[in-house]
């Protein structure tokens, strides 16, 4: 790229405003998120992508807290060696944080950061919110 | 950590965000500031242990009550009421005494020393994001505003969440203000200043154990000391065992047995309860599902089954800690910057950098240092 770019463009733009997706406890006190579409982003996004997102993520936190056999057998692994077992493996519940990061990583990658927005982990936050960051829209810029 | 200039020119389809970069101006700042770890700043009435590692309430003098009472105790039963009974009756008697001891230990420093689930507080960010939505709710009006709730609709019962003021946020369903630790705690139950800690989402069952086996080690200890008095009364008679028995020492522990039987076993009963009807002692205290408020109250939260109830108790997946403890903290909280003004850019900018970086830092940090996330 022959392009020269000014110290201005190397910063990063300004956050412009953010967007909070809060927990949905119609089911109780399972983690899931909210899949109404937030009226800030109409502009940036399309509502199907932005339900995928959140429908996605409901479900990988789903699987982390699902009660079942699996985790049963874990639950008592673990109680029977005086939770020793944790310092050599993963509880699932990790397993799928790290994957969720993943997932979010990648639609950032892929989908959110192509148009200026910045999805933050909702462990960061407690799992209370899913932050969604509005970046100003630079004219100027390296970007689209 | 690599430069993330040379990254921005390169991709230029999104050099508008970058996941996993640093400015050049970024490596030097960072340089310069000492590392602290997020426990330092915790906002919370708690004490911190071992760099972050353990964590516990501010009054921790009954817990300590509760070590020594359990120590001395199983100690003279150990000393002088096995040596016998193992040789008159059974060398099992040390043996089970010797793992429910280390059982009880064990998930007592467990229950006392991790995270009940203490929710962190709300970020500026995110608190002024509430306040927004709660005004717009009530239509700005020049007086304080009435107490926050939300209704939400769980299984068919309606439940009210309440705003707390202290962390700002809408507390989840079963999530509590714990008045001692100063935090919002997961399916809180209660604050047990025995085990010096608060009982909640992430310790219940710890607690739960450690006072299921206090109560067979109290029942198991109180049962063999009378046992051993009848022995050697029959051997020599009960004046002579008095007399002979150093400083009365069976009857220290025939007295705390005896008082600790009624009120653990009755607690452990309780807990029992509790569990089997998937209640919290703060829901069961309030009667928030007691028919007696209205004819279609009913346990939202309840399988419907004994069994299964306690599986999801006891036996369900652990949930990782949601603070951070051993983290560290980041220079820059990320701010929002005004929306006209470019001046404050760069301050926006360069904590947005950090926050994300904080964000692959800190998951890397975390996944090593496993003690921190119990």
């Amino acid at each position: 790229m022959a392009e020269t770019h000014s110290l201005q463009d190397l910063q990063q733009p300004a956050v412009s405003s953010k967007v909070f997706v809060q927990r949905d406890y119609g089911s109780g006190t399972t983690c899931r998120f909210q899949t109404k579409f937030p009226s800030e982003l109409d502009s940036r996004l399309d509502k199907q992508q932005f339900e995928e997102t959140i429908q996605t993520l409901n479900n990988l936190y789903a699987e982390a807290e699902k009660l079942g056999g699996k985790s049963y057998l874990e639950g008592c692994l673990a109680c029977l060696t005086a939770y020793t077992i944790f310092l050599c493996m993963e509880t699932h519940y990790e397993k799928m944080l790290k994957k969720i990061a993943r997932f979010i990583k990648d639609q950032n990658e892929k989908i959110y950061a192509p148009r200026g927005l910045l999805l933050t982990d909702p462990i960061e936050r407690g799992l209370r919110v899913v932050e969604i960051t509005i970046f100003e829209d630079r004219s100027v810029g390296s970007g689209r | 950590m690599h430069l993330g200039v040379s990254e921005s020119m390169r991709e230029c389809e999104y050099s508008q965000i970058s996941t996993r970069s640093s400015t050049p101006m970024e490596t030097p700042y960072k340089k310069r500031a000492p590392k602290k770890r997020k426990w330092r700043s915790f906002p919370g009435r708690n004490k911190f242990y071992c760099n972050g590692r353990i964590m516990m309430a501010k009054q921790t003098g009954v817990f300590y009550l509760t070590l020594v009472l359990i120590l001395v105790t199983c100690g003279l039963f150990f000393t002088f009421d096995c040596r016998f009974l193992a040789v008159e009756l059974t060398p099992a008697i040390p043996v089970i005494g010797g793992v429910l001891f280390l059982f009880v230990l064990g998930t007592l420093l467990r229950t006392s020393f991790s995270d009940p689930g203490v929710l962190p507080r709300a970020s500026p960010d995110e608190a002024a994001d509430l306040e927004r939505q709660i005004d717009v709710a009530n239509g700005s009006t020049g007086y304080r505003p009435p107490p926050r709730t939300k209704e939400v609709v769980i299984n068919g019962q309606t439940v009210k969440l309440k705003y707390c003021f202290t962390c700002k946020i809408f507390r989840p369903p079963r999530a509590s203000h714990c008045s001692l630790c100063d935090n919002c705690v997961e399916r809180f139950d209660h604050h047990c200043p025995w085990v010096g800690n608060c009982v909640g989402r992430r310790n219940y069952r710890f607690f739960y154990m450690f006072i299921l086996s206090l109560s067979f080690l109290t029942i198991f200890i109180f049962a063999f000391v009378i046992t051993h008095i009848i022995l050697r009364s029959h051997q020599n008679g009960f004046l002579t065992v008095l007399k002979d028995s150093p400083a009365r020492y069976p009857f220290t522990e025939v007295v705390v047995c005896f008082f600790s039987v009624w009120s653990i076993v009755g607690l452990s009963g309780f807990h029992t309860y509790l569990i089997s009807s998937n209640q919290t002692t703060n829901e069961d205290i309030k009667g928030s599902w007691s028919s007696k408020r209205g004819k279609d109250n009913h346990n939202p939260y309840s399988y419907g089954n004994i069994f299964t109830n306690c599986c999801a108790a006891l036996c369900g997946p652990l949930p990782p800690s949601l603070i951070d403890r051993r983290g560290f903290i980041q220079s820059d909280t990320p701010q929002l910057a005004p929306p006209t003004n470019g001046i404050t850019m760069y301050g926006a900018t360069q904590s947005q950098q950090s926050h994300m970086i904080s964000s692959a830092e800190c998951r890397t940090y975390q996944s090593p240092a496993r003690g921190g996330r119990r």
